[in-house]
């Protein structure tokens, strides 16, 4: 077994200079000033303190918010469309669940394309609302495209984990409720609900992350005014050029992750209490 | 016995192109302790679904008191189930599992609360109300799922292999607990098994069934002592199974001798089978015996031997308390009433199996 030890060895270099160097420059970073200049760096504070100016509060509030709102849209979408694909044969679901995964194989630059020439004034859904005389509306650059955008970029990290759940639950658990008189509703909500609570839980979280850290989405259908706090971090390393803030913002937002996924955590665990 | 409760008519069921059930016609009674046995795809299960009303039959009839359920959804059916794997619902407690069915129809809580209590104290948990159904034991587990199923007060419970996880010694203990809760809330109990054993010891009556058909219906004597068939001779116990003439009534001969017996209504020199039980068939000296052979072997099996004597057209087996050394001469006998004539089993036309009834 020994000198097998030696084979993780070189998952354990690209460790440390994949994950681990870039945390500790990002941690570097954010208690500094002087950007990349690394010869002459003094210790502050003054990045974290920043964060608290009003404007930066009000872009962290909005991404939170659009981040819920997406989540929330999210589960209810994803988890009906996760409940349906369950009611069908194994081979069918599984043809189904790869339909659900064929966006992810595209780039999110792309897809995010593809909804500005079907949402812009002169896109497909407007030529068909003309089509029965409907004035154009105007789609692009509103929280409406954003959130749309949004929600089909994230929404297959909600339907698989729900999808699993459910698919996983013993049928004849399903069965033990109907012979104990539940009806198609009541055995929904008592049994099948219940049982996907564990896959609910993941998708939240994951698509949680990934929707309060977006940056594309918003930049090219909420237009250049629309900023959160991705696209505020992606200013300061790019355009402004102060990573030091930037760095202190990535910080934050991974605390405000990780709180969440805390939060989902404890969620869970009391589901599992109430449970004994 | 009393009336009737459930009768299944012609009950037939497809699976794609697969005959699963091809013509179930049975009746069972109220208050009766009813086996489903046989091998594993032999119908008894799918009769005992569709009974539950998960499976809707393919043809046929299922009537309850008297009246067609086949359409009936489960939900309404005056039956529960203990499932086989138990079924019970992990987020819930012990407390909140047996509540469940009672908790749907919406019951008084003090008297969903009394039902419950009590139902506890049957199955003989009363201290496990707030347990994690998980934290239990297999055998626990199997009380909690049969308090959850009677706790409504089905007029039968359907037991699907419910001792089937449980090991040896605690198998034992539950079917002796079965029968005693079964006399004691005085339902109809429907008890599938592949376990033959399970069977005569719990059943009223066992059903005994292979490939779709039923083979025999009869109380576990009937059945141990009078198979019908070679399928319900071999099936049920060990046997030795001779294949014979019947020369007229009370006579029957196999192994180039005639043998008394007590069977009679078949044809004269029909082509019949003869079970002979290896308990009863005693060793004796060779010049006593209606058959001699040598002892080809001896197994010790705690309370008796399982001896094989070979004889010039066959080997029997043998169970007696004594010791015979292999490669002894001895004489075999056995009287007219151990020998049971049976039909010849026709393998090409199955329906003939159930004819015999």
């Amino acid at each position: 077994m020994k000198h097998y030890n030696k084979l993780v060895r070189p998952y354990l270099i690209w460790s440390i200079l994949i994950i681990l160097v870039p945390i500790i420059m990002i941690v570097l970073y954010s208690v500094t000033t002087g950007g990349n200049a690394l010869v002459n760096i003094s210790f502050t504070l003054k990045n974290f303190t920043k964060i608290g100016e009003p404007i930066y509060l009000e872009v962290i509030k909005k991404s939170l918010i659009l981040g819920l709102i997406s989540v929330s849209i999210c589960l209810v979408v994803g988890y009906i469309l996760a409940y349906f694909i369950t009611r069908f044969d194994d081979s069918v679901q599984d043809l189904l669940i790869l339909l659900v995964t064929i966006p992810m194989w595209i780039n999110t630059l792309l897809r995010t394309y593809a909804w500005i020439s079907l949402l812009s004034d002169n896109g497909l859904i407007n030529k068909f609302l003309s089509l029965f005389g409907l004035n154009a509306q105007t789609f692009m650059y509103t929280d409406f495209a954003v959130i749309i955008g949004l929600v089909s970029d994230i929404l297959p990290f909600m339907v698989i984990p729900i999808h699993t759940s459910i698919r996983k639950i013993d049928p004849s658990l399903i069965e033990a409720a109907q012979d104990l008189g539940a009806d198609k509703f009541h055995t929904f909500t008592k049994v099948t609900l219940k049982m996907s609570i564990p896959g609910v839980i993941n998708g939240v979280m994951m698509t949680f992350l990934l929707s309060i850290s977006t940056f594309v989405i918003p930049k090219l259908l909420g237009g250049g005014q629309y900023m959160l706090v991705g696209n505020l971090i992606e200013n300061q390393f790019i355009s402004v050029g102060n990573w030091n803030f930037g760095s202190a913002l990535s910080i934050i937002l991974t605390i405000i992750i990780l709180i969440g996924l805390r939060l989902m955590k404890r969620f869970d665990k009391e589901e599992k209490e109430e449970a004994e | 016995m009393n009336d009737a409760l459930i009768e299944l008519k012609n009950l037939s069921k497809n699976f794609e192109d697969q005959q699963v059930l091809k013509g179930i016609d049975l009746t069972i009674h109220r208050n009766e302790f009813l086996t489903l046995l046989g091998p594993s795809g032999c119908g008894k299960t799918t009769t005992l679904r569709i009974i539950a009303g998960f499976e809707e039959p393919s043809g046929g009839e299922v009537l309850f008191d008297g009246i067609d359920i086949s359409k009936v959804p489960s939900h309404k059916r005056e039956v529960n189930t203990v499932f086989q794997k138990y079924a019970l619902f992990p987020f819930l407690n012990v407390y909140d599992n047996v509540a469940f069915g009672l908790k749907i129809k919406k019951m008084d809580e003090t008297v969903i609360d009394h039902k419950v209590k009590s139902m506890l104290e049957l199955i003989g948990l009363p201290d496990f109300a707030k347990r994690d159904v998980t934290s239990l034991s297999g055998g626990q587990q199997q009380r909690v799922a049969i308090a959850r199923a009677l706790v409504n007060e089905p007029k039968v419970l359907l037991l699907d292999e419910p001792l089937g996880a449980l090991d040896a010694k605690l198998r034992k203990d539950m079917q002796i607990e079965l029968k005693k809760i079964q006399r004691e809330v005085g339902i109809t109990f429907i008890f599938v098994t592949h376990d033959q054993e399970e069977a005569l010891s719990m059943s009223d009556t066992v059903v005994v069934m292979n490939e779709g058909i039923i083979q025999q219906v009869g109380t576990p004597e009937d059945i141990y002592n009078e198979p019908e068939n070679r399928f319900v001779a071999s099936f049920i116990g060990e046997s030795n199974i001779i294949e014979a003439v019947m020369k007229r009534d009370l006579l029957v001969s196999f192994d180039g001798q005639d043998f008394e017996c007590v069977d009679k209504g078949f044809k004269n020199n029909e082509d019949v089978e003869v079970v002979i039980r290896p308990e009863d068939i005693d060793i004796v000296k060779p010049e006593n015996a209606k058959l001699t052979g040598t002892v080809k072997s001896i197994v010790f099996r705690g309370v008796h031997h399982e001896i094989v004597v070979e004889t010039e057209f066959r080997d029997y087996l043998i169970h007696t308390t004594d010791y015979f050394e292999p490669g002894l001469s001895v004489g075999l006998t056995f009287g007219p009433d151990d020998i049971h004539v049976m039909y010849r089993m026709d393998w090409e036309s199955e329906s003939r199996g159930g004819a015999g009834r």
